[in-house]
């Protein structure tokens, strides 16, 4: 990086607006975060993070976003092919409805989700002939982190998948692979960093998702209650000391998805450029 | 350019998967909200939707959205400029911490500025002197609505002026334009369509927050409750007509903003081709 003075002016007051933003909505607010976690005594933390009905809230919260997310990496990268390599009616529409979980609020994709899963309800009711209970259950929590999580694979997928080159396709064809051997061994390897990518955005935002998930969740101790629900009960009890405990639990894991998500990308990308 | 004869049962297979899937996941609970909202008929739509505290709810949502997309538009816009124009030690660590909110569950974001501005924070005692309210009043709903699209506009344009380089702005620069010049003359042109985009992104955000928002407004009707929270206490208190007919007016905007998304994209898309 070369150190060379900008000619283009400006740059004290953006740098004072920017930081001064980013000091009032950012810096300070985790400060006051980080001042109250060294106020925790280790004892008491510890408790509170290892508490039976916490431990079962993370155990709910992990397996859930985990199961949407690789349900939505495998229909993610199916809706990306679809978009890419086929052209058929109603295609632009589909593009465009990708990103619908984004501009619905998430309140109202988690009432409309429950009242379509209960029992009495339109998709319930085809369920509940077979036993299978939705709504207030897991596969209730689960599908609330599908409909958040579509985006992330599908976009992250889609433009890698475009710039494969066909030459590999077709010189793999060439050679008499089959349609199978092809995606697996040419085409999987091309867009597998942008897939995990893609993975990984859904899974860390379902592990901290709120709105769409209380509403169909139930929140039953132990059986359907996520870990973000933990924290907002115990911020409506006051208790700010658990609150923050439970949260420092889960922005580490929020940092630790993020992590294995580097490596896996900085590992993959040295794969795929030879160099290692 | 296909490889081979694409048009085999796999491609049909497929598209029919898709399809199926994004019509159950994504347009059947839209259909779904403006089904029940119309459900006891167009009077008690009408009646939920003009009752005095969801026009409130409304009207409130509103301005948070119009303050937030106001200050995260000059937030994004400086931020972009500094990143993408300047070269400065720490400039790594300002963009991770522009991006940061993404990462955080939107109840931790409402959880810290309940720790900054709230009774056992050190700050208190002031804010309690000069009778300030920020935790379980707007101002808190609106610095957590803040929060969560923080970085919405400026992740938009980041990548445009890092592409479009330098050059005309320098040369702007050494013939004698000031900033303002150079910023409305030559910068703004080319990422107008991502900064439109950055604003619809984050305007949908503004609009539907409920996690952050829901810590920090304490909850009071006809006061802090923006729409979403609204929708939550009828749902609550069983009166699903009235929670579905606030429901179908964000489905509404949400699916203008799809719409319009989908404008600023292709528009966008060709400035750049062209």
């Amino acid at each position: 990086m070369k150190k060379k003075k900008s000619v283009i002016p400006g740059f004290g007051l953006s740098f004072g607006i920017v930081m001064a933003m980013l000091g009032l909505i950012v810096i300070i607010p985790l400060c006051s975060l980080v001042v109250f976690s060294l106020k925790l005594s280790p004892r008491e933390f510890w408790e509170t993070v290892t508490r039976p009905r916490v431990l079962a809230s993370y155990k709910v919260s992990i397996m859930t976003a985990f199961i949407a997310s690789a349900i939505n990496a495998v229909m993610g990268l199916a809706i990306a092919w679809v978009l890419v390599r086929y052209d058929f009616p109603g295609k632009r529409i589909m593009d465009g409805i990708i990103e619908l979980p984004f501009a619905l609020p998430t309140a109202v994709a988690g009432i409309a989700l429950t009242h379509l899963t209960v029992p009495e309800g339109w998709v319930g009711k085809i369920f509940a002939g077979a036993g299978i209970k939705i709504a207030y259950t897991r596969i209730g929590i689960t599908i609330a982190l599908v409909f958040i999580g579509i985006p992330f694979v599908v976009r992250s997928v889609q433009p890698v998948l475009e710039k494969v080159d066909k030459e590999y396709e077709e010189a793999a064809a060439m050679f008499g692979a089959s349609r199978i051997q092809i995606f697996f061994q040419v085409i999987l390897p091309e867009i597998k960093p942008a897939l995990i990518a893609g993975f990984t955005m859904a899974f860390a935002r379902s592990i901290g998702e709120y709105g769409s998930v209380v509403f169909i969740a139930g929140n039953t101790p132990f059986k359907t209650e996520i870990t973000p629900l933990m924290i907002m009960a115990k911020l409506q009890e006051f208790d700010y000391a658990s609150a923050t405990s439970i949260a420092l639990v889960m922005l580490l894991l929020a940092f630790v998805i993020l992590f294995v998500n580097a490596l896996i990308q900085s590992h993959t990308s040295k794969i795929v450029s030879g160099i290692e | 350019m296909q490889i081979r004869n694409n048009k085999g049962p796999v491609k049909w297979l497929l598209i029919g998967l898709c399809t199926v899937f994004l019509l159950v996941t994504l347009v059947l609970p839209l259909v779904y909200v403006i089904f029940t909202a119309l459900r006891d008929g167009i009077r008690a739509y009408l009646a939920s939707v003009t009752d005095q505290y969801a026009v409130k709810a409304i009207l409130l949502t509103v301005k948070v959205v119009l303050i937030t997309v106001i200050l995260n538009s000059i937030f994004g816009i400086f931020a972009a400029w500094l990143i993408t124009r300047f070269q400065f030690r720490g400039k790594k660590i300002i963009s991770t911490l522009i991006d940061l909110p993404l990462t955080i569950s939107p109840i931790i974001a409402g959880l810290i500025f309940v720790l900054t501005f709230g009774r056992q924070s050190a700050i208190y005692p002031l804010l309690e002197k000069w009778n300030i309210q920020i935790i379980f009043a707007v101002p808190g709903v609106v610095l957590a609505t803040i929060f969560v699209t923080f970085p919405f506009i400026s992740r938009e344009i980041i990548p445009v002026l890092t592409a479009e380089g330098t050059d005309e702005e320098e040369a702007a620069a050494l013939m004698g334009a000031n900033g303002f010049q150079i910023f409305t003359q030559i910068t703004f042109p080319h990422i107008k369509w991502a900064f439109l985009y950055g604003v619809v992104l984050c305007s949908a955000r503004a609009m539907g927050e409920f996690g952050a928002v829901s810590v920090l407004s304490g909850h009071l009707r006809g006061i802090t409750n923006t729409m979403p929270l609204y929708i939550e206490l009828l749902y609550q208190a069983f009166d699903f007509t009235g929670a579905f007919a606030m429901s179908s007016i964000l489905v509404i905007m949400a699916l203008v903003i799809l719409v319009l998304r989908n404008i600023l994209e292709y528009r966008g898309r060709k400035e750049k081709d062209a």
